[in-house]
C-alpha cells in the first residue's frame, strides 16, 4: 500500500521529490523534525546540534535551487553512534568515549552526505553496539514508541525507536548479531543488513569486525532500497569491503518476478526453517507470523519446509566469536590517547585498569571478560576454534536450505519487546532471545526485518527474510510486494505526550 | 670467548644459537597506513589516525611490503606461501596503540629457505668456510611507536611522565627467523652479516643499524656435546649491532654454562644486554610471560599472493649474490673465494663491477669479455689493497676516495707492465691521499712521478747478468731446486735498476738465462 495517502508519513522518494520541486524546504524540515527531537520521551538521540543540521540543510536548499539536486537532497537522516562523524560526538553509547569526537566521517556516513541527506544528530543505542535492548547505554535507555514501557530492541534501539517514532524518515544502525533487524521488528520499522563486505565498516566503531555490517532502517522496504543504493560500495579503506558494481536496489524492486503476470510473487519458493516455528516462539508472534506467510502465498510464492539444524549452536558460537573480537577491538580504549582517563593513576597498570573499569559499562566488561577468556591459552581450542567450525556449519545449513528455496523466512524474535528492566539480572535471556537472527549474522547473509502485525500489548512483530550471499535485491523485492499489499509499515504509534526539557 | 671457555671446560658444552631478525622495509607507507616511515621526524608528525588507533579506523595491507617479502623469500629460496594469515597479537602498552600488534602467527608469507654463509677463515685453517643457514620463517608485522622515558620536552612539564612517539608505529617489518643451527657467536654474526647484506641489496631495508632498521633476537641455550635434547633457552632481545651480537652471545653462554657447572638450573626467560657493563639481564622470566592471546585479524582477510604475483616480482630480482659470484667464476674465472668475497655485500659488487665496465675494451663489452687475466688482477687489488685501506680508515667501499674506473686504468697499466707493483701501490696511496677527478688522472700521476717501466731490453739483461755472476750462492740454491733463492736476485736487478724494471720481466728474464 502505497504511503504516500493524506495524513501519512511521506516515503523517501515522494520526500525527495517534494524538496526538489520546492514543495517544501529542506531548512523546514529538519526545523520541524529538530523541534520534535527536542520534545521526544524518547531518548534516541545522544548528540542533536541544529546549527549544524540547518546549516547542512540551508546547503541543500541552495543546491536544489541551483538545480543541483542530488537523489536524496534535503532528507534528513540520522546515525546511530557507533558511526564516528566530524560534527557530532562519536561515544558508541559509552562513557569512556563521551565526548569523542572523530576528525573524519564513517564511509557510509560519508556517503549518504554525498547523497544530499541531511544529518539530524546521532543515535542511542547499546554501548559499543552490545545488546538486544537498548538498557546497556551509558545515557540511558531508549523507549519504544509503541509503549513507552516497553523496550525499542537493540543495539540499533535509537534508530528503530526514531523513524518509527516519526523523528526521522530514515537512520542508520549496525547489525552484528541482529541489531538492526530486532529493534526494525520491536519497532514496526523496516530495516535490512546487507551481506558482510557490501557496506563499508571504515568509521564503524568496531565490535566484532567479522560479523559487523552497516544498514539502513525506515518505514518501507523501498526506503531501504534507497538508502542501501546509497550507503553501500567497494572501500579501498576497508580490507574486507567486496569489490563490486554498484547497485540500484530502488530500480530492482522494479522486477516482476517470473509469474508476476498471474500473481505479484509467482514464482517464489520461501523456506520456513522448522527450528524457527518451534516451542521457543512466543503464540502471539507465531500468529502474526502465520498470517504474514499466508499473505505471501496468497500473493503467489510457495513456502517449503527447510532444515537449519545448527541455528541453537549459533548462539553459543556467537557469544565465543563475538566476545573474542571485542576484547581485542576494545583493547584500544586506555585511557591514553583519548577517552575517558582516571584521575590520578598511581602508574601505567592502575591507569588502564581504572580507566576501563570507570569507562566501560557492565555488559561490555561482561564480554570483555568472556572474549578474554575464550582466548587465552590453552582454551583457544575448545572454545574459538570450535566456535569457526560451527560457524562455518551454520553456513553449511544456509547453503543447503538454499538448494530448496530462494528465500527464507521466519520471525525476528521469539517475542515482541518485553518491558524496560525486564531482563535486569538475567543476560542470558537477552542472549537466548538472539537466537533466529545470529544464524544469518555468522554466515554473513543479507537478512531482512519488516513489521507484519501486532502481538501480545499491541507490540509490532517482525518477519525476518534471509537471503542468499549478495541477494539483498531479491529480500526487497519481496518484501517490497509485500508492503503494497498490506499496510502494516504504514501503522503509526500514537503520538506520546511531549516531554519538558 | 664463549668458545674458549668451553673449550677450558674440555670442551664439554655445546652452545646451540636461534636468530630471530626484524628487518624494518624500505617502503614509502607504513604497513597498514599512508603514513609516512621516514626516520627522525618530529614526535607524532607521522602518525594518522590508524596509527594512532582512533575508533573506527581499519588496516589496508601496503602491497609494496608484500612485495618485499616476496623478494626476500625468493632470493633465500623459501616457499611463498599462497595464503597466509595476518593475526593479533594482544598486550597493552601506551606504545602499541591499538593493544595488538598485527604480526603472522600460525601462517607466515615466507616459509622455509636457506641462506649461504662465509665463515671468516679461523687462523691456522686452510680458508673460509662457506655454510647454509636454515630459515624456519619469515613474517610481515608493524612495529610499535616509542616510549620517551626521559629527556623529552620541558622537563619541567614532562617530569615524572613518560612521552609517546607514534612514528614508528605501524612500520613494516619483516622478521626472519632461524632454526637453531648455529653454534657460536662467530657464526652467529656471519649469519647477521650475511643477512644484513642480502636485504640490502634486494632493497628492502636500509639496512641502518643504528636508526634500528635491523634488529636482531638471538636465542642462545647450551648442552653437552652429544647430547640430543636442546638446553633451556634464553631470548636476548634487540641487538642493533654486530659486535652486540658477539658479545651478547659470549656472554650468556658463558652463563649458562657456569650456571650449569654449578649445579643450577637456567630459566627460560627474555634478556637485556647492556653493552656498558657488557653483560645480560632478566627483563622478564616465562612466568610472567604475556599471553598474547593471538587469534586472526578479522580486519584483514588472508592474505592472497597467487603465482602470477611472484613472478612479476621476480622479473624485478636483481641478480642475487650467489648468483653474481658463479657469474663471476665462469665468465672472469675468478677463484670460488675472490668470487664470494666480491659479492658479499652489494656496494662492494657494484663498485667491482663498475671498475669491470672500465677494464672491458672500448667499444665491446659487456663486464664479462674482461680478460681473466685482468679482472683476477683487480680483484686481488680489491680484496688486498682496496679492502686494506678501506679497513684501516673505518670506511665503507662507497667512501673510498679512489673511483673504480681508477683503478681499472691502473691495472691496465699494470698489466701493460707501464707500472710495476710498487709503483702501482705508491700510486695507489697517492689517489687515496689526494684523490682526483678522473682515470686519465692516472697516467698524469704516472707521467708526474716519472714511473717509467724500464723498456731497455740491453739494460734490463746487463743488469740479469750481474746479479747472476755477483749472486753465484743463489743461483746454486736455485739450481737445487730451491726457487725461492730466485726472489733474492729478482731484488738485486731491482736495486740495480731503481725499481724501474719490471719485476715480472726480469723473473722471467732470470729462469730462461738459468735454464729453468
Amino acid at each position: 500500500m502505497s504511503p504516500d495517502a493524506p495524513g501519512l508519513p511521506p516515503s523517501l522518494r515522494t520526500l525527495a521529490a517534494s524538496l526538489r520541486t520546492r514543495s517544501i524546504g529542506a531548512e523546514e524540515l529538519a526545523r520541524s523534525l529538530l523541534d520534535d527531537i527536542a520534545a521526544s520521551p524518547l531518548n534516541a538521540f545522544l548528540d542533536v546540534r541544529p546549527e549544524v543540521t540547518l546549516a547542512q540543510a540551508r546547503a541543500a536548499d541552495a543546491r536544489i535551487a541551483r538545480g543541483e539536486a542530488r537523489p536524496l537532497e534535503g532528507v534528513p537522516i540520522a546515525h546511530k553512534d557507533v558511526l564516528v562523524t566530524r560534527d557530532w560526538v562519536s561515544s558508541a553509547a559509552s562513557k569512556i568515549l563521551a565526548n569523542y569526537r572523530s576528525p573524519f566521517d564513517a564511509t557510509v556516513v560519508a556517503r549518504l552526505s554525498a547523497a544530499g541527506m541531511v544529518t539530524l544528530g546521532k543515535l542511542n543505542c547499546d554501548e559499543f553496539a552490545m545488546g538486544s535492548t537498548n538498557e546497556n547505554s551509558a545515557f540511558g535507555a531508549v523507549h519504544n514508541p509503541w509503549d513507552l514501557a516497553a523496550i525499542p530492541g537493540g543495539s540499533s534501539g535509537g534508530s528503530a525507536a526514531a523513524v518509527a517514532g516519526g523523528l526521522t524518515p530514515a537512520a542508520t544502525g549496525t547489525d552484528t548479531g541482529g541489531s538492526i533487524r530486532q529493534p526494525a521488528a520491536f519497532c514496526g520499522v523496516t530495516g535490512i543488513k546487507p551481506t558482510y563486505g557490501r557496506a563499508s565498516r571504515y568509521g564503524l566503531i568496531a565490535y566484532a569486525s567479522s560479523l559487523d555490517q552497516a544498514g539502513p532502517l525506515a518505514r518501507s522496504a523501498e526506503d531501504c532500497a534507497l538508502m542501501l543504493s546509497a550507503m553501500c560500495g567497494f572501500d579501498p579503506l576497508d580490507a574486507t569491503s567486496l569489490e563490486l558494481p554498484p547497485e540500484d536496489f530502488a530500480k530492482a524492486l522494479q522486477t516482476p518476478f517470473a509469474g508476476a503476470a498471474q500473481a505479484p510473487l509467482q514464482g517464489l519458493v520461501i523456506g520456513l526453517p522448522r527450528e524457527f516455528f518451534g516451542a521457543g516462539l512466543a503464540p502471539d508472534v507465531a500468529q502474526a507470523i502465520q498470517s504474514a506467510i499466508d499473505q505471501l502465498t496468497a500473493l503467489g510464492a510457495r513456502c517449503v519446509e527447510v532444515r537449519l539444524p545448527r541455528t541453537e549452536l549459533a548462539i553459543p558460537a556467537y557469544y565465543v566469536i563475538a566476545p573474542a573480537e571485542a576484547s581485542s577491538n576494545l583493547s584500544r580504549f586506555d585511557g591514553v590517547r583519548y577517552g575517558h582517563r582516571a584521575a590520578d593513576p598511581r602508574d601505567l597498570r592502575d591507569l588502564y585498569r581504572r580507566s576501563r573499569a570507570e569507562g566501560f559499562g557492565a555488559e561490555v566488561q561482561r564480554r570483555i571478560l568472556v572474549g578474554t577468556y575464550v582466548l587465552s591459552h590453552g582454551y583457544y581450542d575448545a572454545y574459538y576454534l570450535r566456535a569457526q567450525k560451527v560457524r562455518r556449519l551454520v553456513a553449511a545449513d544456509f547453503d543447503q536450505a538454499f538448494t530448496q528455496c530462494d528465500v527464507i523466512a521466519g520471525p525476528v524474535a521469539p517475542t515482541v519487546a518485553w518491558d524496560l528492566g525486564a531482563h535486569r539480572d538475567d543476560p542470558l535471556a537477552d542472549y537466548l532471545a538472539d537466537i533466529f537472527t545470529l544464524p544469518a549474522s555468522l554466515a554473513g547473509l543479507p537478512g531482512l526485518s519488516m513489521p507484519v502485525g501486532f502481538g501480545a500489548q499491541r507490540r509490532p512483530v517482525g518477519l525476518q527474510l534471509i537471503g542468499p550471499r549478495l541477494q539483498e535485491s531479491l529480500l526487497l523485492r519481496v518484501a517490497h510486494q509485500y508492503q503494497l499489499a498490506t499496510d502494516w509499515h504504514l501503522r503509526r504509534p500514537a503520538q506520546p505526550a511531549p516531554v519538558d526539557h | 670467548m664463549a668458545n674458549q671457555l668451553a673449550a677450558a671446560h674440555g670442551s664439554a658444552w655445546e652452545i646451540v644459537i636461534g636468530l630471530e631478525t626484524h628487518v624494518q622495509l624500505h617502503t614509502e607507507s607504513k604497513m597498514f597506513s599512508g603514513a609516512a616511515t621516514r626516520f627522525g621526524a618530529e614526535p607524532n608528525t607521522q602518525a594518522c589516525a590508524l596509527d594512532l588507533a582512533l575508533p573506527g579506523t581499519l588496516p589496508v595491507p601496503n602491497r609494496a611490503a608484500i612485495e618485499c617479502a616476496i623478494r626476500f623469500g625468493l632470493a633465500v629460496g623459501a616457499q611463498i606461501a599462497p595464503q597466509s594469515v595476518f593475526a593479533r597479537k594482544n598486550y597493552f602498552y601506551p606504545d602499541l596503540p591499538k593493544g595488538y600488534q598485527i604480526s603472522q602467527y600460525e601462517l607466515p608469507v615466507v616459509v622455509g629457505g636457506a641462506l649461504p654463509i662465509l665463515l671468516d677463515a679461523a687462523r691456522g685453517s686452510a680458508g673460509p668456510l662457506a655454510q647454509t643457514i636454515a630459515l624456519t620463517r619469515a613474517h610481515l608485522e608493524e612495529d610499535a611507536g616509542k616510549s620517551l622515558h626521559e629527556g623529552f620536552g620541558d622537563p619541567l612539564l614532562t617530569s615524572g611522565f613518560s612521552g609517546i612517539d607514534l612514528n614508528r608505529a605501524g612500520t613494516p617489518l619483516l622478521e626472519i627467523v632461524t632454526e637453531p643451527v648455529m653454534r657460536s657467536a662467530r657464526e652467529a654474526v656471519a649469519y647477521a652479516r650475511a643477512l644484513h647484506a642480502l636485504v640490502v641489496w634486494l632493497g628492502i631495508c636500509d639496512g641502518n643499524m643504528q636508526q634500528g632498521s635491523f634488529r636482531v633476537d638471538a636465542n642462545v641455550s647450551v648442552r653437552k656435546h652429544g647430547q640430543q635434547a636442546l638446553g633451556t633457552r634464553c631470548e636476548i632481545k634487540n641487538l642493533n649491532s654486530f659486535r652486540f651480537l658477539q658479545a651478547a652471545i659470549e656472554h650468556e653462554a658463558r652463563r649458562q654454562i657456569e650456571l650449569l657447572e654449578d649445579g643450577g638450573r637456567v630459566v627460560q626467560e627474555t634478556r637485556l644486554y647492556d653493552p656498558d657493563r657488557d653483560e645480560t639481564r632478566s627483563m622478564r622470566s616465562k612466568e610472567d610471560a604475556h599471553d598474547y592471546r593471538y587469534f586472526p585479524d578479522p580486519d584483514l582477510p588472508p592474505l592472497v599472493i597467487d603465482a602470477r604475483t611472484i613472478e612479476s616480482v621476480r622479473t624485478t630480482m636483481p641478480e642475487l649474490p650467489a648468483a653474481m659470484a658463479a657469474r663471476f667464476e665462469t665468465t672472469l674465472e675468478l677463484p670460488d673465494y675472490d668470487a664470494r668475497m666480491l659479492t658479499a655485500d652489494r656496494a662492494t659488487a657494484l663498485w667491482f663491477e663498475r671498475a669491470l665496465a672500465a677494464l672491458a675494451p672500448a667499444g665491446v663489452a659487456p663486464p664479462g669479455v674482461v680478460e681473466p687475466r685482468l679482472a683476477k688482477l683487480l680483484a686481488n687489488w680489491m680484496l688486498g689493497d682496496l679492502a686494506a685501506a678501506l679497513n684501516r680508515e673505518d670506511r665503507s667501499i662507497e667512501q673510498a676516495p679512489i673511483a673504480p674506473a681508477q683503478l681499472a686504468r691502473l691495472i691496465v697499466r699494470i698489466a701493460e707492465g707501464a707500472l710495476h707493483q710498487k709503483q702501482a701501490r705508491e700510486l695507489f696511496a697517492l689517489l687515496w691521499s689526494a684523490p682526483r677527478e678522473s682515470a686519465d688522472a692516472v697516467d698524469a700521476l704516472i707521467a708526474e712521478q716519472g714511473f717509467k717501466p724500464l723498456n731497455d731490453q740491453h739494460a734490463i739483461e746487463a743488469a740479469v747478468d750481474a746479479a747472476i755472476a755477483a749472486n753465484a750462492k743463489s743461483v746454486e740454491e736455485f739450481r737445487a731446486g730451491k726457487d725461492k733463492a730466485l726472489n733474492a736476485i729478482v731484488g738485486q736487478v731491482m736495486k740495480a735498476t731503481q725499481g724501474q724494471a719490471n719485476p715480472a720481466q726480469v723473473t722471467a728474464l732470470l729462469r730462461k738465462k738459468l735454464g729453468a
